[in-house]
């Protein structure tokens, strides 16, 4: 079965991207355009992994990544940061807020999905 | 693919047009003392969201240029740089050069040279906004964005960065057989794998990297539960083996490393090869799966950084910036279509009530369903609106670039740019108030020493504003400069032929001549107004739209530029006229007034020219119906007729009709291009009777129709 990945991104042409380079490679995509929006959308679609951009309005990648991570079902799910920021301390406090990877944008399509299959085989 | 990639492309480049006009209005209410983080915070993202798109789409110059605006403005942000007078200035101009690199990626204009820009940039994130010197421009510069190919569509590599913590909470499936395997071939990769105990924290996977070495052709050949503790002591979060594995020589050392992205920083990872030969393996630390990773991941834990907080953030400037919400983004011909089809069923809907009597429409209840029919069109038609403040976002950049062209100081206050207008109208307005603020600069405020000598503060005030009312919006430009000088604008007038030396024209009449055909006043060519377009282009477009332009002005106190438009394009206001046994829409926005004529009021001026007196003046009077080669049947006297006054490109001029027979807003439908054009017909409407009437586009019907003897007559009175 496909797995499913939520994309949360303010920008719509940074969703669509990411939906169309990903659905090409099988994945099914969800997509939230803000923080409050994806906190709302991971838990009707209940993705396979969550990919996050940082940088939001209302509420921004790292309370994302926080707030999902307090609900019980989602302590384990594979969540990736997909930002243009690339400094040690947005991914040290990235991790602390509980993601399991970065990955900085711009992305190349194909080495994206190899590390989503990496979290997510 | 490629027409997907272009249509997400636009929608990035509409994403900078909201980002730069979000930014823009951050940095000017910085510029006026307005330091809330909410302000900064909106500036940095709009910025950073146009880097991050311009790095995925490949424009390498815009990513590298706006990475290295970010970078300042992350740290006024986060409170290293304070945002001066002067950080602010520079932040400003910066956009500037953002917005021409947007513009240059998307194909319209060249790259702006940013050097200056960007060594100052450099400047400001080296001194920390202090104002001093930097140490060495080129050195303090950061190596550019991650950079991006050309133009590739995804040129960069993927850092992967890993703090995961993997941890086998999964039992791994090792047989008996793995362990015992023979040695590894020479030549082969020898990996020994210690996750760290928290690697199975923030939903890492170390079985996941297991696996992916075993497609790779890996094969464990032991594992290491030394660490393991007994059962009741085990935390079934954390990990305690050891792997090692065995993978042919043949692998890459850069797929193996690979595996490990995620879950490198904690863990322990030796990826050796076996020597082909010598029993002694020559040991090599595996690098890192980027360069990065190190210093960000491994070591001790990152010092606590400000912890993000969890809730939503009160970000409040947002909500009134980025209002995205929930939205969709429908393609706009989508929408017209449906506008079209709402406009069929208006008309359906009027065609129905003038066949029903009265009761029969109640039966059938037609009134509740015309007034459904209209809600849903205002519904479509606000789908169709956007705020203004789009057309108004580009006018602060071009009065700082005004300010500095001519010396005045002007200060921008803006009112109503939430207001929404049919998107077509704020298209179409841009040139018309562009060059209204360019007017209101150069010929309105004064220089910095005459307002000081005229007792005015030496900052002049530009207040652009934005009001619906009714079925209307009006767009003013006001300025406190030194009102229109009617003497002067009179003088020229008459100097230019625009009117005769002995007219008797109001004060309002002299004001309309700014907007009369070939007007300037401009004493020198400036570079900025009076370049062959004048206030005419402004008032013809306006016209072109169905709008009217007003003026207002207090010698002295300023002037007041009033662009009356039109909410939506696929709605006018008509003048449903008959001649030659059909009806026809005027629009009213051209109609100055309507004339029965007394006998002996309309005469004949050459064999095939007639003019009409009116309040002593002369205008041309043209018949419509000979104007379309329509022979009536009985063809009517002008004291039989009408003269409807009309406003035009070309001055005013009397239109002969037979009678007028309503006043109506009809849906304007566009007439099909396989039909031959007719100069003079804008469109056709669907009447309530189901007829269909003509448009006419009065400024084309007129253009290039002689009217030698037209004086130019605002408003239709005097010449």
């Amino acid at each position: 079965m496909s797995k499913l990945i939520l994309t949360v991104d303010d920008s719509a042409s940074m969703r669509m991207l990411l939906k169309t380079s990903l659905t090409a490679q099988g994945f099914t995509i969800e997509g939230a355009n803000d923080g409050v929006h994806g906190l709302e959308r991971i838990q009707e679609v209940n993705p396979d992994l969550l990919i996050t951009d940082i940088n939001m309005p209302k509420m921004d990648g790292f309370g994302l990544i926080e707030e999902v991570r307090k609900l019980p079902q989602f302590r384990g799910l594979p969540i990736l940061v997909l930002s243009t920021e690339f400094s040690d301390e947005k991914k040290a406090r990235a991790r602390e807020a509980g993601a399991t990877g970065w990955i900085t944008k711009p992305f190349d399509a194909t080495k994206l999905g190899a590390a989503i299959r990496r979290v997510c085989p | 693919m490629n027409d997907e990639l272009d249509e997400i492309q636009a929608i990035f480049f509409e994403e900078c047009a909201e980002g730069l006009a979000t930014a823009e209005e951050g940095l000017s209410a910085m510029a006026a003392g307005d330091h809330s983080s909410e302000t900064i915070a909106g500036v940095f993202r709009a910025v950073h969201s146009i880097k991050g798109g311009s790095g995925a789409f490949g424009h390498a110059a815009l990513l590298a240029f706006s990475h290295r605006f970010e970078n300042v403005l992350d740290e006024v942000r986060g409170g290293k740089i304070p945002p001066t007078a002067e950080v602010t200035k520079t932040m400003l101009a910066a956009f500037d050069i953002l917005s021409d690199h947007v513009a240059a990626a998307q194909g319209q204009g060249a790259l702006p040279a940013d050097e200056e820009m960007l060594a100052e940039l450099d400047r400001i994130l080296e001194t920390k906004g202090t104002g001093g010197a930097a140490a060495e421009p080129a050195a303090a510069a950061p190596a550019a964005a991650p950079a991006a190919d050309e133009m590739g569509f995804v040129p960069v590599t993927v850092e992967l960065e890993e703090f995961a913590d993997p941890f086998g909470f999964e039992p791994v499936g090792v047989s008996l057989d793995d362990l015992d395997s023979p040695p590894p071939a020479s030549g082969d990769w020898q990996i020994r794998f210690r996750p760290s105990r928290a690697a199975m924290a923030n939903g890492a996977e170390p079985m996941f990297v297991i696996r992916e070495l075993e497609e790779l052709g890996g094969r464990v050949t032991g594992v290491d539960s030394a660490a393991l503790p007994d059962l009741r002591d085990l935390d079934p979060e954390e990990s305690y083996l050891v792997w090692t594995l065995s993978l042919p020589g043949s692998v890459e050392e850069s797929a193996i490393s690979d595996c490990f992205d995620f879950v490198a920083p904690d863990s322990e990872i030796e990826i050796l090869r076996e020597a082909p030969i010598e029993p002694e393996p020559s040991k090599t630390e595996v690098p890192e799966p980027t360069a990065e990773a190190a210093p960000a991941a491994s070591g001790a834990p990152p010092a606590p950084a400000p912890r993000v907080a969890a809730a939503p953030r009160a970000e409040g400037g947002e909500a009134k910036t980025h209002e995205a919400a929930q939205t969709i983004r429908v393609d706009l011909s989508k929408l017209d279509m449906l506008l079209n089809l709402v406009g069929e069923l208006v008309i359906r809907g009027s065609i129905l009530s003038d066949r029903l009597s009265p009761r029969d429409q109640e039966r059938v209840e037609l009134p509740e369903l015309a007034r459904l029919t209209r809600e849903i069109q205002d519904n479509v038609m606000s789908l169709r609106a956007q705020p203004i403040r789009q057309a108004f976002s580009r006018v602060p950049r071009m009065l700082r670039d005004l300010s500095a062209e001519t010396g005045k100081q002007v200060q921008l206050e803006t009112i109503g740019e939430m207001t929404e207008v049919d998107k077509g109208v704020i298209e179409k307005i841009g040139d018309p108030l562009t060059h209204m603020i360019r007017n209101a600069v150069d010929h309105g405020i004064e220089s910095p020493a005459d307002r000081i000598a005229a007792g005015k503060s030496p900052e002049g005030t530009i207040r652009l504003s934005a009001e619906q009312k009714g079925a209307r919006i009006f767009v003013r430009v006001a300025d406190d400069g030194r009102g229109i000088d009617r003497e002067r604008v009179r003088a020229k007038a008459v100097e230019k032929g625009i009117i005769s030396a002995d007219a008797v024209l109001s004060n309002e009449e002299i004001d309309q001549l700014i907007c009369a055909p070939g007007f300037s006043t401009a004493e020198t060519i400036s570079n900025i107004s009076g370049r062959g377009v004048g206030m005419d282009v402004v008032r013809s477009n306006v016209e072109a739209l169905g709008g009217r332009v007003e003026i207002q002005s207090v010698p002295g106190e300023g002037t007041t530029f009033t662009m009356a438009l039109p909410l939506t394009l696929a709605i006018l206001d008509g003048m449903i006229v008959r001649f030659a046994e059909q009806r026809f829409v005027l629009p009213l926005a051209n109609v100055v007034e309507a004339v029965r004529p007394e006998p002996g009021q309309v005469q004949p001026m050459t064999p095939t020219s007639e003019v009409i007196e009116l309040r002593g003046s002369y205008l041309p009077v043209k018949r419509l119906s000979d104007m379309f080669g329509l022979a009536a049947n009985d063809p009517r006297t002008p004291e039989e007729s009408l003269v409807i006054i009309v406003d035009s490109e070309a001055g005013n001029i009397g239109l002969m009709v037979d009678s007028i027979d309503d006043r109506r807003e009809v849906v304007i439908k566009s007439l099909d291009e396989n039909l031959h054009p007719i100069r003079g017909i804008g469109g056709a409407t669907i009447l309530g009777d189901g007829s269909i009437a003509l448009i006419l586009d009065i400024d084309a019907l007129l253009a290039g129709a002689s009217h030698s003897n037209a004086k130019y007559s605002p408003k239709g009175i005097a010449a």
